[in-house]
Formats: structure tokens, sequence, C-alpha cells
């Protein structure tokens, strides 16, 4: 049985919904870093279910899939040096108790 | 086309990535050696001067054409002109790092290194017609960004700011590329001119309308954020306030054109055919952007989030020229002429601002009092610029002004024409409210600020461009004329 590209589909937007409400709700630092995890692996199964079953003698679905999952890498490497050096300096990283910046 | 043709098309590019490495390796060299670690910054200027003169030859050398490598980059006029703006934004840039970075960490070199990547992300961005490569050149210049926001680590405001911006951004390129996913998913490719391709039959865009506008809205949540509209903004006071100030600079003037950049690609080679789409929501966006940017500048006290909040409008002003193109892309050359204006209007306000911070160590607006009178030239920059960001004549900013308030009047959209001139007034209101406090109200200190000689020669620099341009507005807007001349076809 071959299962309906559309499966997949609902299937990441799940995860990309899950992702996003847990990026906007949660208070740790950490923690919403994962749900931006959450978001782009959403992406990365919407990318690779797109190109098997839209253009499957192009590779470009694989190709973006990869390119995201690079790009992220680096992005949380800085992220979470960002997180340590907020650490170090305010002793928390939760992003409520964040708040020398306002108005 | 040959390599040597690809890569010369690209020296720009590749200019600025050999500069930030050597930067980089230079800076390990000397590692002990703090007196030769003065000439970083000079080396980066150099750099500059390199990628410059690549940008003029390269060019020169494309004759009015586009040379399209594979489906990745067109390098053309438009390409060469924001990537000629990043280049002068990263030079400034430098000059106002050097006195406010020494003494403030001991890292100098990345700092400059990150510069340069930074302004190859833009340059990038500038070029690119591949949903791939746009992806990748917007985190380039956003995680520079980021590095450059909490350079200072022992600073806990920037820490602060750098954590909020990674954040945001984060969450909102997670959004973009949803989008992006989904222009893939619908079209079968990633690059523009095949999605404008399939959606050129009448029947594919019927069915999948809906899709294709939430995709696109979810594509420009991505670049919003980048040219900090509204509702993509709220990163955009935190950030530019704890930011080292010469960073704040470069936040203010580099994401947004490189953003405006992307947009006009995507949308103009790209989704053609839903032009009715997203001229109305730029048109909404553009409203709420200007409008709220300008009420919410009124009450800021610390002068680095006011410029933040002018910044917002500004963004929503340049949208203006976006949402009104009109049949022959007339509002792109006031898109491209505002951009090139507000670089040097928003620059020489940060070269004031910086001046007075490294004198002062003050960015509150209140602290201005009696600037005229400790510092004649640094207050006669501000009041100029401040009328070049408000589009009042002999200054740059008017010209901008009326390219774009002209392109909202040719497609009869005059409501957006009105509502951006009563934010004219508005701004006038909160700029003029810096002006008085340096020209009518006694100093607190009599004492002078002393500039470095390198800050006078970039406000010098700016003030004879923004007034240049003011009085010998001709050149210029052929310049833009003839970008968005290019485009067009």
């Amino acid at each position: 049985m071959v299962i309906p590209l559309a499966w997949y589909l609902i299937v990441a937007a799940a995860l990309f919904c899950i992702g996003l409400y847990g990026a906007l709700a949660r208070r740790n630092a950490i923690g919403i870093l994962m749900g931006i995890e959450l978001m782009l692996n959403a992406v990365n199964i919407n990318l690779v279910a797109f190109w098997r079953y839209v253009r499957p003698q192009m590779l470009t679905g694989q190709l973006f899939a990869i390119f995201v999952m690079t790009v992220a890498a680096a992005e949380v490497a800085v992220g979470l040096a960002l997180v340590i050096a907020i650490y170090r300096s305010r002793d928390t990283v939760n992003v409520e108790e964040i708040d020398l910046l306002r108005g | 086309m040959t390599l040597a043709k690809t890569l010369a098309l690209l020296s720009p590019e590749l200019v600025l990535l050999a500069g930030g490495l050597g930067i980089l390796l230079l800076d390990m060299i000397w590692k002990d050696d703090e007196g030769k670690k003065d000439w970083l910054p000079y080396l980066t200027l150099v750099g500059l001067g390199g990628a410059l003169a690549a940008v003029i030859v390269v060019w020169r050398g494309l004759g009015g054409g586009v040379s399209a490598l594979a489906t990745m980059l067109d390098v053309d006029a438009l390409a060469m002109f924001i990537c000629l703006m990043a280049v002068l934004v990263a030079a400034l840039v430098v000059v106002f790092s050097v006195e406010f970075v020494r003494g403030k960490t001991p890292y100098r070199g990345e700092f400059y290194a990150f510069l340069l990547f930074a302004a190859l992300g833009i340059a990038l961005m500038a070029a690119a017609t591949n949903l791939v490569l746009i992806y990748i050149s917007v985190e380039l210049l956003s995680v520079t960004s980021y590095v450059l926001t909490g350079y200072l680590r022992g600073d806990a405001k920037s820490n602060e700011a750098a954590i909020k911006y990674f954040l945001y951004g984060a969450i909102v390129s997670a959004a973009m590329l949803y989008g992006m996913s989904l222009f893939y998913g619908i079209t079968g490719t990633t690059d523009l001119r095949g999605i404008a391709e399939f959606f050129s039959d009448p029947a594919s865009m019927s069915e999948l309308h809906w899709v294709v506008f939430a995709a696109m809205v979810l594509l420009f949540a991505g670049l919003g954020f980048k040219i900090a509209a509204v509702p993509f903004h709220q990163w955009a006071p935190d950030a530019y306030e704890g930011a080292p100030t010469p960073v704040t600079a470069f936040l203010s003037v580099g994401p947004k054109a490189a953003g405006f950049a992307v947009l006009l690609r995507v949308l103009i080679i790209g989704l053609p055919q839903f032009e009715a789409d997203w001229t109305a929501l730029l048109a909404a966006i553009s409203i709420v952007t200007m409008t709220l940017g300008n009420v919410v500048a009124i009450v800021q006290k610390n002068i680095k989030r006011m410029i933040a909040y002018s910044s917002i409008a500004q963004a929503g002003y340049i949208l203006i020229g976006l949402a009104c193109l009109g049949a022959d892309n007339y509002g792109l050359q006031g898109v491209l002429l505002y951009l090139l204006v507000y670089l040097f209007a928003n620059l020489g306000l940060f070269a004031v601002v910086i001046a007075f911070s490294n004198a002062t160590g003050s960015d509150e607006i209140e602290d201005y009092a009696g600037l005229m009178r400790r510092s004649p030239w640094l207050a006669a920059g501000m009041v100029v610029f401040f009328l070049s960001l408000v589009g009042i004549p002999p200054t740059a900013g008017f010209f901008g002004k009326v390219l774009i308030f002209a392109s909202a009047i040719r497609t009869q959209s005059y409501l957006l024409a009105a509502i951006g001139v009563l934010n004219g007034v508005i701004s006038l209101y909160y700029y003029f409210n810096v002006v008085r406090q340096g020209f009518f109200l006694p100093p607190k200190e009599a004492a002078p600020i002393p500039a470095a000689p390198e800050l006078r020669v970039a406000l010098l620099v700016c003030m004879a461009v923004v007034l240049g341009i003011g009085v010998f507005p001709q050149p210029f807007i052929q310049l833009a004329q003839g970008v968005a001349r290019l485009l067009a076809i």
C-alpha cells in the first residue's frame, strides 16, 4: 500500500504547529530552541515528501533538506553560545527574567 | 559559461570572503601582539576597497545585461547596486568601530571578519534567484548579525539583545522555510523563474490560490523580519538598544537593504501572477508599519531605541514603493533611491550618536541637551540627517520621498500617499524633539565633545552625500531608474 502524500503533509503540519506552540509558549530558552528544531524538522519532512511525490527525478528537495539541517546546526551552535553567555551574566535562561531592555 | 567568467562575475563576493578569512587568519597569527592588531580595521577597509573596485568592474562589464549563474544567482544591476550598498555600510561601520570596540572587548579581529561575512551575506541575498540560496544567504546574514549583536560578552544588555534577536530570528526563519517548502511542493522547483513559469498556466493558479497565499505570507515573515516590518518588528528596539552602537548602525541599514532586494526578486520574478495579492498585503503592512513606528518613537527616551522605531517607520515608507509598483515598475526606482539615501542619513546619524556616546557614555535623549554648544559639528550633522529622514529639501531624503509618493499617486493609491505624508509630520515631532534638546536647552556639562578624526571624516562624508544628492539629484535618480528598468524586463 502506498501512503498518500497528504499523510506526510498532515504529520509535518502538526509537527510544525507543535513546534511553533512550544517556541511561543516556553519560558526556558533551551525549550524555545527545541520548539524551533521541531519546526525545522517539519520543513524537512515536507521537503523530502514533496521530492518523492512531486518530482523524484530532480534532487532539489533532498538537497534543500540537507542544507536546512546543516544551517540549523550552525544556527543552534550560535544560539547555545548566546544562551551560555547570558547564563553566565544573569544566572538564568528564563526569557521572562531577561528584561533589561524594554519600552 | 567558463569557470573564469563565473569567477569574474562573483569577484565582489569572493573578495569579501577572502578578506574575512584573511582577517581571521591575521588575528590568529598576531595573537600576542596588540600593536599590530590596531591595523586590522584598516586592513578590513582595504578589503572593502577591493570589493568596491570589483563591484564597479563587474557592473561596467555587465553593460546593462543580466548574467544568470545556473539557476542560482542573477548578477545584474540590482545585485551590484545592493552589493555596493553592503560595501559602503560595512566600510562606514568599520570606521565607527575603531574607537568604540577598542577597550570594550579583547577579541577585535573577529569583529571585523564577521562584518565582512555579513556584507557577503547581503551581497548573496541581493543576487539570489533560488529559494535554497535565498535561505542560505539569509541565514549567513542572520547568524553573523546575532554574533555581532552579542559581541560584548561581558555586557548584560548586549547578551540580552543577542538572545532576543536570535530566538525571534530563528522562529521566523523556520516559518519562512515552511513557506518555501510549500512553494517547492506546489511547483516542483525552487528556482524563481521556474516558479513563475509554473504559475503562468492559469489552470494551476486558481486551484492552489489559497496555499500560495499562505506560503507567501510565511515567506514574508522571514523577509519582514529582516526589514523590521510590523508585525515582525518586535526584535528591533531591543536589539538596537542592546547591541554595540556600530552594530546597531549596521543592523539598521544592511539587513534592510538585503531584505528589500530579496523581496523585490521574489515578488517581481517569482510571483508576478499574484501581484494583486501581494500588493494588497504590502499596502496593509506598509500603513501599519509606518504608523506604529512613528507613533511609538514619540515616547522613547533612549536615542538608539528611538532610531529603531524610526527605522521601522522608514521600512513602512519604502514598502509603499513596492506596493505601488505600477505597470512599468516605476515604484522600484523610488525604493532603490530611498534605500541609498536612507543609508547615508541613518549612518550619519549613528556617527553623531557614536561620537556622543564615546565621549559621554550615554545614549539618553535628555543628555543631548546643549549639544550645539558642546559640539556644533555634531549638532549640525544631526539636523541635516533628521531633515533627510523626514524628507525636507535641500536634503536627499526629499527626493526619496518624492519618488515613493509619486509612485503611490501614479497607481492612484491616494490613501497610502496621504498616510505617508501624515506620518512624515508625526516623525518631524520626535526628530525635532532631539534637535530642541540640542539647540535650545542649556547643557548639563560644559565640556566640549571630542570626536575621533575617523568619525569626523565619516560624518562629513555622510553630510556631503546627503546634501549632494539633495542639490544634484539627477545622476542618482538616473542610476535608480537604470537599475529599476533592468529588473522590469
